[in-house]
């Protein structure tokens, strides 16, 4: 080891090797056809493998009988005969759980006592599966839509509401004294510190919910719905029709993908403040 | 307006932070507070500002606050405190917003003070896109749009790096040579004490009481980097404080 510096060159008898690089991985970067090349080989698998007859019809419908089985019920118009009373339900359960949530938890992060007294009930109910409570929301609510949105907006709500009040906890507090130093009123801090402050947690909190919503809305059509995407996966499971069974849950794979990108919008709009 | 301070004690639970601490800020005066740290100079500038109540002792306002002033007293943090997702004069109008200030006399305020700062070209920059020099002159923008009578600044530079910081110090000597402001300017940094206060409190290490008050003439606008009459005040406020200064580093943080 030599002691001193050497300027580049001044010691020839020294080999020169480049340092190894070694700080590649762990920064995930968007690499967008990845994932829809994983899909369409999964699915080129699927097919050749039943056409080629190594998977047999009764483990896994053909895609192509599953693609046809979706034109079909996309041209006798039963699609949207599903479709739309399962949205209907989706979208009112979810707003009002949502809605419920959000407005809890702001409530729970901005006030003590609200704090005090809603949190522990918020833990008591967060672990139980709401679908075994679908038999008391039919008590409660009858067997009509009733209880359909009072199941997913109670599914939705109670995973709201801790990420509200966790968005609101974790908005940095040298903001708000800072509008305090200000003078800044209370409404004024709430609406314009500590929301904004809050909205990426509520956002991903939101991300949560719906996909949570989505899963419910098929327990939630278990019980007296003749039409719904549930109904429908329901009905063609119990007569194994796999064909129609995939049609169903592709409906549902979609629907939860749109949902998603639509907050990833949402996200880019109302985040683009966040590099 | 002058500020008051008179027999400030204050203690967290039974750790004391800071005893009997009497002080008077007159108007139009640069006020600089050093000590070591944790010897309580952020507690003491919350108390002058309102934002908490000491055990013991009173903060008072003398006199008026001057016309058109919206924030008597008005703070500048080390950490800028913007919000990051308004843009730079959104910043600045936040502050206006509750004065039911608003469109053009708004507008007029904003563009007054973002040239004042030279941050006109960046109005619309979120402050993610600003270097650090550049946020707290957006924070410095935001107080001066609601013409304080006393500014409250803890450790406003101490989180920029050397430069920055000189050129800061450089503007802020020419905002209050125009406008005369009244400051409390708490630092740790002892160069930045003997450029910017009229006088200096040094504070002991906890629990703070005032040592000294060291009085320094030469105008602001005199005050050179590297002044040799400023240099020697520095050693002196330095040989205050390095035991001070020691004793508190090798204290335990209490839990
Ligand atoms: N809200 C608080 N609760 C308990 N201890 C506090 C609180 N704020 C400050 N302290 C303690 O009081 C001491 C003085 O704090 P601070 O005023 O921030 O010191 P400085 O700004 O001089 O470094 C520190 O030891 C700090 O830990
Ligand atoms: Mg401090």
């Amino acid at each position: 080891m030599a002691e001193t510096a050497h300027a580049p060159g001044t010691s020839p008898s020294e080999t020169a090797r480049p340092v190894p690089f070694r700080g590649g991985g762990f920064a995930p970067r968007p690499r967008k056809w990845v994932g829809l090349a994983v899909f369409v080989a999964l699915i080129a698998l699927a097919e050749w493998g039943t056409r080629a007859g190594w998977i047999s019809a009764l483990t896994l419908p053909r895609p192509s009988d599953v693609l046809e089985t979706f034109v079909q019920l996309y041209e006798s118009g039963l699609l949207f005969r599903h479709l739309v009373p399962s949205l209907t339900r989706l979208i009112v359960g979810a707003a009002i759980g949502v809605g419920i949530g959000i407005s809890l938890g702001i409530l729970i992060g901005l006030f003590s006592h609200v704090r005090a007294g809603l949190v522990p009930l918020v833990a008591a109910i967060f672990p139980i599966p709401k679908i075994a409570l679908l038999p008391l929301f039919v008590i409660w609510f009858g067997i009509d839509e009733a209880s359909k949105y009072a199941l997913i907006a109670f599914g939705t709500f109670t995973p709201m509401v801790v990420a509200t009040y966790g968005a609101v906890d974790n908005v940095d507090r040298t903001l708000i004294r800072m509008g305090q130093s200000f003078g800044l009123s209370w409404v004024s801090i709430v609406r314009k510190i500590v929301l904004p402050g809050a909205m990426p947690g509520i956002l991903s909190g939101l991300r949560i919910s719906l996909a949570i919503a989505i899963i419910l809305l098929v327990a939630a059509e278990m019980l007296g719905a003749s039409h719904g995407i549930g109904a429908y996966i329901l009905e063609a499971g119990s007569l194994y029709d796999l064909e129609r069974l995939f049609a169903g849950v592709v409906i549902l794979s979609v629907l939860g993908v749109t949902v998603s990108a639509g907050i990833g919008l949402v996200e880019r709009r109302l985040l683009a403040w966040r590099s | 307006m002058d500020i008051r301070l008179e027999g400030i004690s204050h203690s967290y639970g039974d750790f004391e932070v800071m005893r009997d601490i009497t002080l008077h800020v007159p108007a139009g005066r640069i006020v600089c507070i050093v000590g070591p740290s944790g010897c309580g100079k952020s507690t003491l500038l919350r108390f002058i500002g309102g934002l908490e109540r000491p055990r013991q002792g009173r903060v008072l306002q003398l006199g008026q606050a001057p016309q058109g002033c919206l924030n008597p007293l008005t703070y500048i943090f080390q950490d800028f405190a913007l919000l990051p997702w308004r843009s730079v004069e959104g910043n600045v109008s936040l502050v206006l917003e509750d004065h039911g200030i608003t469109g053009a006399a708004a507008r007029a305020i904003i563009d007054d003070v973002l040239a004042r700062t030279r941050l006109t070209d960046f109005a619309r920059a979120l402050p993610r896109q600003l270097s650090g020099g550049m946020k707290q002159r957006v924070a410095i923008a935001r107080a001066l749009a609601v013409n304080p009578a006393v500014m409250l600044m803890d450790e406003p530079l101490s989180a920029l790096d050397s430069q920055t910081r000189e050129l800061l110090m450089d503007d802020l000597i020419s905002l209050w040579t125009r406008a005369n402001f009244t400051a409390v300017y708490v630092t740790h940094n002892l160069a930045e004490a003997v450029r910017l206060g009229h006088s200096i409190v040094v504070l002991s290490r906890r629990p703070g009481q005032i040592r000294e008050i060291v009085e320094i003439d030469m105008p602001l606008a005199r005050r050179a980097f590297g002044d040799p009459e400023l240099d020697l005040y520095q050693r002196r406020l330095w040989e205050m404080m390095r035991d001070e200064a020691r004793a508190a580093d090798s204290e335990l943080l209490h839990g």
